[in-house]
């Protein structure tokens, strides 16, 4: 059964048909890959491609219509609805394109949301200790109070990511994480992937922008729900290096 | 397995402490909505109060009358096709009257009546009243007593006396003060004695006012105001506790039949009615106006949990792409489903406990400001509470189940 011990997640010849009306579309049309834990890959592809389709099925969202999808050594692919939930609750964590933060309520409240919906029993100061401790660790110490209207884009992105740490997941799994970020702050952002990589945190991030995708490790491309190109990434950039170069090449910006 | 039931329990708490941000999170939407049950709620509690009071209030007044009082009534006549009423016959003689004292075991009191209306006088002063010819027993029948002076004796009846007791009103209407005991009253020129002021009792509940009156023997009414006659308007009886009501009607319904020779098939010429019937027809015309207030009320109470249910509707549509969230992170259907049933119950059980508060409140206020009685009765605070309770499950539970229901990748690419 568990045969790929150090596989984070592992597809096996996974496939994922729409019946819409008559038509029948294959958005994903056999797709195997492993991904070994410690890994930050970026999943690209144009839109219509299967990477948002394959992106659910990892994230547990969906489930395959063929194939066998392991993630962390345990079959997943035929497990129910709420089975799946609870899968995502103690192995999985999300990061979302718009952030998805609950409006009006503060960062900390909504960093504990995951371990309200676990079986793990905490305290109420338990799990306010928890997600302080997970928001300084993404650079939010203090702002524990502030609701999402009070807080920047990459602010919010950072909240949004400390929501996905606080259950200690297998995976953490991000959907375009820069998609509404400027420029400087979506490398803020990669910084703050690269150095949870660095802890050894198995990353996954969807993207459509090269040079984000540079700052993972490896580059699955796919094409017609398909697996076009798999390749490690040679010229990797270092998100710590890039924002120095950005800080330089702005005076105003360097004067601050 | 003890396990499994803590982590449910865990997980229900988790659930209350979520559903409770949810509405913190929506002050305004939440108040507005709870407003919609608390409304309902105090219209209902409000309604059958005054209700009640307004049905207690009835029978306070008709337990006025005297205890345990039966009621009998000359029957009614027709002459050239113009029927009399009750009383008008004439079929009740004063040894009718006697035959009940003797014969009825239960009838511990009664009273031979006559009504009249006459002109009073005294000195240049003088007033339209009413006339009530009585017997001695009559006061201690309506547990009437007197402010002043004393009421009128046996001995008074027997001879016809020309004396009487007044009511408050008539004794200030026509001498300006209650000091009248042993005061001179001309009814229809024969001058009574007046012995004694009777406590007033204020207006009826047809609003006649009740201490208009002057009360004398029955027989110096029929002799010097009725001029003449033998009949009596109807009798009063009482008898010594509400078990005897029932066989003493009864008998007294035989034994009148037989004194007056109805024949086994023929109807009475007389009407014998305890005061249970009375209360009892007059008490159905409040609890019908109760229960008319109550369905209005009942009506806004069911319009406030549709309330909830719009509220409920557009708040799950509003939240849809929160729920897709809660759902990423590990809600199950279920949670969903409860985190709004929560949300929408504790809307409706606020909303219900604030109304029955102010519901409580506006009975007393209207109550005083109408001079009404209200009468709260905790049937009717726990009812309404039970069902504000109710109306949230009920209302909440479509909206809840379509939030629960929602599949989570469209529920988090949902704009």
């Amino acid at each position: 059964m568990n045969n790929s011990s150090d596989a984070a997640v592992r597809l096996d010849d996974v496939r994922k048909t729409y019946q819409t009306g008559e038509v029948e579309v294959q958005a994903v049309r056999g797709v195997s890959v492993e991904i070994k834990q410690g890994e930050f890959v970026a999943l690209m592809g144009s839109s219509g491609s299967g990477k948002s389709t394959l992106m659910n099925i990892i994230g547990c969202l969906d489930r395959p219509t063929a194939g066998r999808y392991f993630l962390d050594g345990e079959d997943v692919s035929s497990l129910s609805r709420d089975e799946l939930a609870d899968v995502r609750n103690r192995k999985l964590g999300f990061v979302f394109q718009n952030f998805n933060l609950l409006a009006r309520t503060s960062a900390l409240e909504n960093v504990e949301l995951p371990l309200l919906y676990s079986d793990v029993a905490m305290t109420s100061a338990q799990l306010r200790e928890k997600a302080e401790s997970v928001l300084a660790a993404v650079g939010l110490e203090g702002r524990g109070d502030h609701t999402p209207s009070q807080l920047s884009g990459g602010q919010q992105q950072r909240v949004a990511i400390a929501r996905a740490l606080i259950n200690d997941p297998e995976v953490l799994l991000a959907d375009e994480p820069t998609g509404n970020l400027d420029s400087r702050t979506s490398v803020e952002v990669m910084g703050i992937f690269q150095s949870l990589n660095a802890k050894g945190i198995t990353i996954i991030m969807v993207t459509h922008e090269a040079d984000i995708a540079s700052y993972a490790r490896r580059n699955i491309v796919m094409k017609d729900g398909l697996v076009r190109n798999d390749m490690m990434v040679q010229n990797r950039l270092n998100a710590v290096a890039e924002l120095e170069r950005i800080s330089a090449g702005d005076p105003l910006e360097a004067a601050v | 397995m003890t396990s499994k039931n803590f982590a449910r329990r865990l997980r229900l708490a988790s659930t209350f402490k979520i559903a409770a941000r949810a509405l913190r999170r929506n002050k305004l939407r939440s108040a507005l909505t709870a407003l919609g049950i608390i409304i309902g709620v105090g219209a209902v509690i409000a309604m059958v109060s005054i209700g009640n009071g307004a049905k207690a209030q009835v029978e306070a007044q008709i337990a006025g009358l005297g205890e345990n009082i039966i009621l009998i009534f000359s029957g009614s006549t027709t002459a050239s096709g113009i029927r009399t009423g009750w009383g008008g016959a004439g079929t009740l003689k004063i040894e009718d009257a006697e035959a009940i004292r003797r014969e009825v075991p239960q009838v511990t009191l009664v009273s031979e009546e006559v009504v009249s209306t006459a002109q009073v006088a005294a000195g240049n002063q003088n007033w339209f009243t009413r006339i009530y010819g009585e017997s001695a027993e009559y006061f201690d029948l309506r547990q009437w007593a007197l402010a002043d002076g004393a009421p009128f004796t046996q001995q008074d009846v027997r001879s016809a006396n020309k004396v009487c007791v007044v009511g408050r009103t008539t004794a200030t209407q026509i001498y300006g003060s209650e000091d009248v005991v042993g005061q001179v009253l001309r009814v229809k020129n024969v001058p009574f004695q007046i012995l004694g002021v009777l406590t007033p009792k204020g207006l009826s509940s047809q609003g006649t006012d009740q201490d208009d009156i002057v009360i004398m023997p029955y027989t110096s009414a029929m002799k010097r105001v009725l001029g003449g006659g033998t009949t009596l308007r109807n009798i009063n009886a009482q008898v010594a506790s509400s078990r005897d009501l029932a066989p003493a009607q009864q008998q007294i319904i035989a034994l009148l039949r037989q004194r007056h020779n109805i024949r086994e098939g023929r109807d009475d010429d007389f009407t014998v009615r305890t005061q249970e019937e009375i209360a009892a027809a007059a008490t159905a015309t409040t609890e019908t106006m109760t229960a008319l207030l109550a369905g209005v009320a009942v009506i806004s109470l069911v319009v406030g949990g549709i309330g909830i249910m719009n509220i409920m509707l557009v708040s799950v549509t509003e939240r849809t792409r929160e729920i897709g969230t809660r759902m990423a992170v590990g809600a199950h259907g279920r949670d969903i489903l409860t985190q709004f049933l929560i949300e929408a119950m504790t809307l409706s059980v606020v909303g219900g406990i604030i109304g029955i508060i102010s519901g409580i409140v506006a009975s007393k206020v209207i109550a005083m400001l109408k001079n009404w009685s209200s009468l709260i009765s905790p049937g009717s605070i726990i009812l309404a509470f039970v069902v504000s309770a109710g109306v949230g499950i009920f209302f909440g539970f479509y909206p809840a189940r379509k939030a629960a229901q929602l599949d989570p990748i469209d529920a988090l690419r949902y704009e």
